[in-house]
């Protein structure tokens, strides 16, 4: 079976020493002061602070900074091809690497979908010229994302497709499903899943309880998650197939999903900074540009259930969603629309001012789970162990900045995060062992 | 007040300023030249994505009974069937330097947009299934009118809730004039969580007779393909407001249009108790008073008004 292919932009390897940065992998069990040395993109020394020979390379004090694996995100929306005057390989990889990514893969909903071989070698050839960060792309489950027959996925995956995914849509037929996990024995490929029954959806646009009752909007019940996941998991659980639950919102599916993989399917699941953070009490602003997508926002039962799932392992990664849209499909009462937020450049700055300084969840296993993505689909975890590619996230935790003030990398600006002041930020990032991202106050700060 | 989004935004003291300035529009009406000159020189523009005939046409007449200049807008027939947008519709008409925008519009929270875009005060006239302001305004004045206060009055709010504007507008209005509210309906018309906004929820009518008031709502016929009730007949057995229901000391409402035979019975609608007749007139000088509260009330000199020819202010109502 063919292996998962990312492409990044060919540039020059990195050769660096993060002098005295406070090193944490939480994976590889390093949580101690070092200096770290890159050297041709490898992580080729971690000693003792102060103690790494430069021999001319480019050193920078971190004595006040963290340097973890950079993060990988398996959920992100790129909008190639078709949508680019949303965002594009280049500016979607440009904003992963601001917001400490090494690596992201890009769904497959774009204009048209990704359901051809072509597609995806001519994505993979476009990231390889234009992506500051890997990229891998999914391919549909079904053809065009029509729902009724199966792409042809044995020839996706040796063109390099790292998995299959309608998201966006969930696949409303569980014989469609069915047949693609059997297919899956064939050619592997995780089975990402948007796990939504359209019939108790309908044409809701927000969480269903008393907010959309105060406010008049269609309700998505959490019922209508929980249900397809509690479905999926059965058939995945009866053809031993492996899949992976897109962006968990609420409690009853952090229970579909545990009581699964208590039963042994194979099954790993995401959930999104914004589900962490949020609920829908936001939407009594009827703000869409920060706060409508789908999954909605939830109440905050559900916030705390999505918690406690990321505390004790049954989510093993978080994924941004990240889903750029064009301001004037944003500046429309909150019913017309578009669902989504772009999340890539704020996840980890959000989440660590959200949950770890109030003390919800420790830094440690939040750094896990922000590159707890790439293992659902075959791909290797970032690591600072000595000898791997360098992938690093270098961030400044006590660092407090206001969203949006400096504009975005991402084409689009509907941040769910728009305006809110946040403590901790990235100021570099390694990348497939080149460096992909540096903020530019840092790189002028040190480039004396 | 700089504009009129939602009901929420207005205190009780609020709601009672606005009353009482439409009573002494009311005494305006009695005139034989039932215009005053206050609003002489402004614009409003009514810009109506939905179909409307009492809304429209009140804050029309109200606009013209106060001598401002006036544009109405309906969607059908207008740019926006070409395809432009809310925001590029209200650029457009901002070009007249419009003092008040009345909106009507099919989805939740338009008329909070515009209020963001345009100078002028911008009234809500019904936001899709979120808000109808002036209607619970004219509600609450009709009743008061009856009643005096509405102080520990229960009010009975019966019927389609989940697609109704104006259940949410009076729920919040009803309840911050002190009422006690129940909303009564099928279950799949009630929507989760409403009782979160401080009223009962009850599933059949056999307590109606507690209520002061019943407030029914329209049920549209679509209804019934999206199973939310099995049919019309199966509603009304369970649901119509008809004379068996209503006791002779009770009060009937509703917000039109009426559908006959389905939430009311024909006799109940002609009957004494139906104030359905005087809401509507009450629409007329309650769309008067906002329209004053929002555009006029901040002027220094009293406002004139003009009876057989000579100005006189209008006097404090008491």
């Amino acid at each position: 079976m063919s292996a998962p292919r990312l492409q990044m932009r060919a540039g020059e390897s990195a050769s660096l020493v993060l002098r005295e940065a406070t090193v944490l992998d939480p994976v590889a069990g390093i949580d101690a002061k070092h200096d770290i040395v890159v050297r041709n993109g490898v992580i080729a020394e971690l000693v003792a602070p102060g103690e790494a020979n430069a021999d001319g390379i480019e050193e920078i004090d971190a004595g006040a900074l963290h340097a973890f694996p950079a993060f990988f995100d398996p959920h992100v929306h790129l909008r190639t091809p078709g949508q680019e005057h949303k965002e594009d390989i280049e500016t979607g990889a440009r904003a992963a690497a601001a917001g400490g990514y090494c690596g992201v893969l890009a769904m497959a909903n774009t204009e048209p979908p990704v359901s051809t071989p072509a597609d995806v070698e001519a994505l993979l050839a476009e990231a390889g010229t234009a992506a500051a960060v890997k990229v891998g792309f999914l391919a549909t489950v079904t053809r065009a994302m029509e729902g009724e027959e199966l792409t042809e996925m044995a020839s996706l995956r040796d063109a390099g497709a790292a998995g299959f995914s309608d998201d966006g849509l969930p696949i409303r037929s569980a014989r469609v499903l069915r047949r693609a996990l059997q297919y899956q024995r064939l050619c592997g490929g995780t089975i990402a899943l948007h796990e939504e029954d359209p019939e108790l959806s309908g044409a809701g646009v927000m969480h269903e309880g008393p907010v959309s009752a105060a406010l008049g909007l269609e309700g998505i019940p959490s019922v209508s998650e929980s249900t397809m996941i509690a479905r999926d998991a059965a058939l995945a659980r009866y053809e031993g197939g492996r899949i992976h639950v897109q962006h968990l919102s609420a409690a009853e599916s952090v229970e579909a999903v545990r009581a699964a993989k208590a039963a042994g399917v194979q099954i790993s699941c995401e959930a999104s900074p914004h589900h962490l953070c949020l609920t829908d009490e936001e939407v009594r602003s009827l703000d869409p540009q920060r706060f409508k997508m789908n999954p909605p926002l939830r109440s905050e039962t559900d916030r705390q259930a999505l918690i406690e799932g990321l505390r004790d392992g049954t989510i093993e990664c978080i994924a941004t969603d990240h889903a750029p849209h064009a301001a004037e499909e944003k500046e429309v009462p909150f019913e017309q629309a578009a669902m989504g937020v772009t999340g890539l450049e704020t996840a980890f700055a959000a989440l660590h001012t959200e949950l770890v300084l109030p003390g919800t969840i420790e830094l440690g296993p939040l750094i896990e789970r922000l590159a707890g993505g790439a293992e659902p689909f075959g791909v290797e975890r970032p690591s600072l162990a000595l000898g791997s590619e360098a992938n690093i996230a270098l961030c400044d935790l006590s660092a407090r900045w206001t969203v949006g003030e400096d504009g975005y990398e991402s084409r689009s600006s509907n941040s769910w995060c728009a305006g809110k002041e946040l403590t901790g930020r990235v100021l570099m990032t390694v990348a497939g062992g080149q460096v992909a991202y540096r903020l530019r106050s840092f790189s002028m700060g040190v480039a004396a | 007040m700089r504009h009129l989004l939602s009901i929420e935004q207005l205190s009780k003291v609020e709601i009672e300023a606005i009353l009482d300035r439409a009573e002494s529009f009311a005494e305006v009406g009695r005139r034989d030249i039932k215009k005053v000159p206050t609003l002489r020189g402004r614009t409003v523009v009514t810009l109506f994505y939905e179909a409307s005939t009492r809304t429209s046409s009140s804050f029309e007449l109200a606009a013209k009974r106060l001598s401002a200049d006036l544009v109405s807008v309906k969607a059908a027939g207008s740019s926006v069937d070409k395809g432009e947008s809310l925001k590029d519709t209200v650029a457009t008409l901002s070009a007249y330097d419009p003092a008040a925008i009345v909106l009507r519009h099919p989805y939740a929270g338009a008329a909070q947009l515009v209020a963001g875009w345009a100078d002028a005060a911008v009234v809500n006239a019904g936001d899709g299934k979120h808000e109808h302001p002036s209607q619970a305004l004219l509600d609450v004045y009709t009743l008061r009118r009856r009643l005096g206060s509405l102080e520990g009055k229960r009010i009975w709010i019966v019927g389609d809730v989940l697609h109704s504007r104006v259940a949410r507008s009076n729920l919040i209005a009803f309840k911050a004039m002190g009422a006690e509210l129940t909303v009564c309906g099928p279950p799949a018309l009630i929507p989760r969580g409403l009782e979160q906004l401080g009223c009962e929820v009850e599933h059949s009518l056999e307590r109606l007779g507690e209520a002061d008031v019943v407030y029914a709502l329209r049920l549209q016929r679509e209804r019934m393909n999206e199973s939310f009730v099995p049919s019309i007949r199966e509603y009304a057995a369970h649901f119509q407001i008809d004379s068996r229901r209503l006791g002779s000391r009770q009060l009937l409402m509703h917000p039109g249009p009426v559908n006959r035979g389905v939430e009311l019975s024909g006799e109940v609608i002609d009957s004494p108790q139906s104030l359905i007749a005087e809401q509507v007139a009450s629409g007329l000088v309650v769309r008067m008073a906002i329209l004053y509260e929002l555009l006029a009330a901040g002027d220094q000199e009293p406002a004139p008004v003009a009876g057989n020819g000579h100005a006189t202010p209008i006097g404090q109502p008491a």
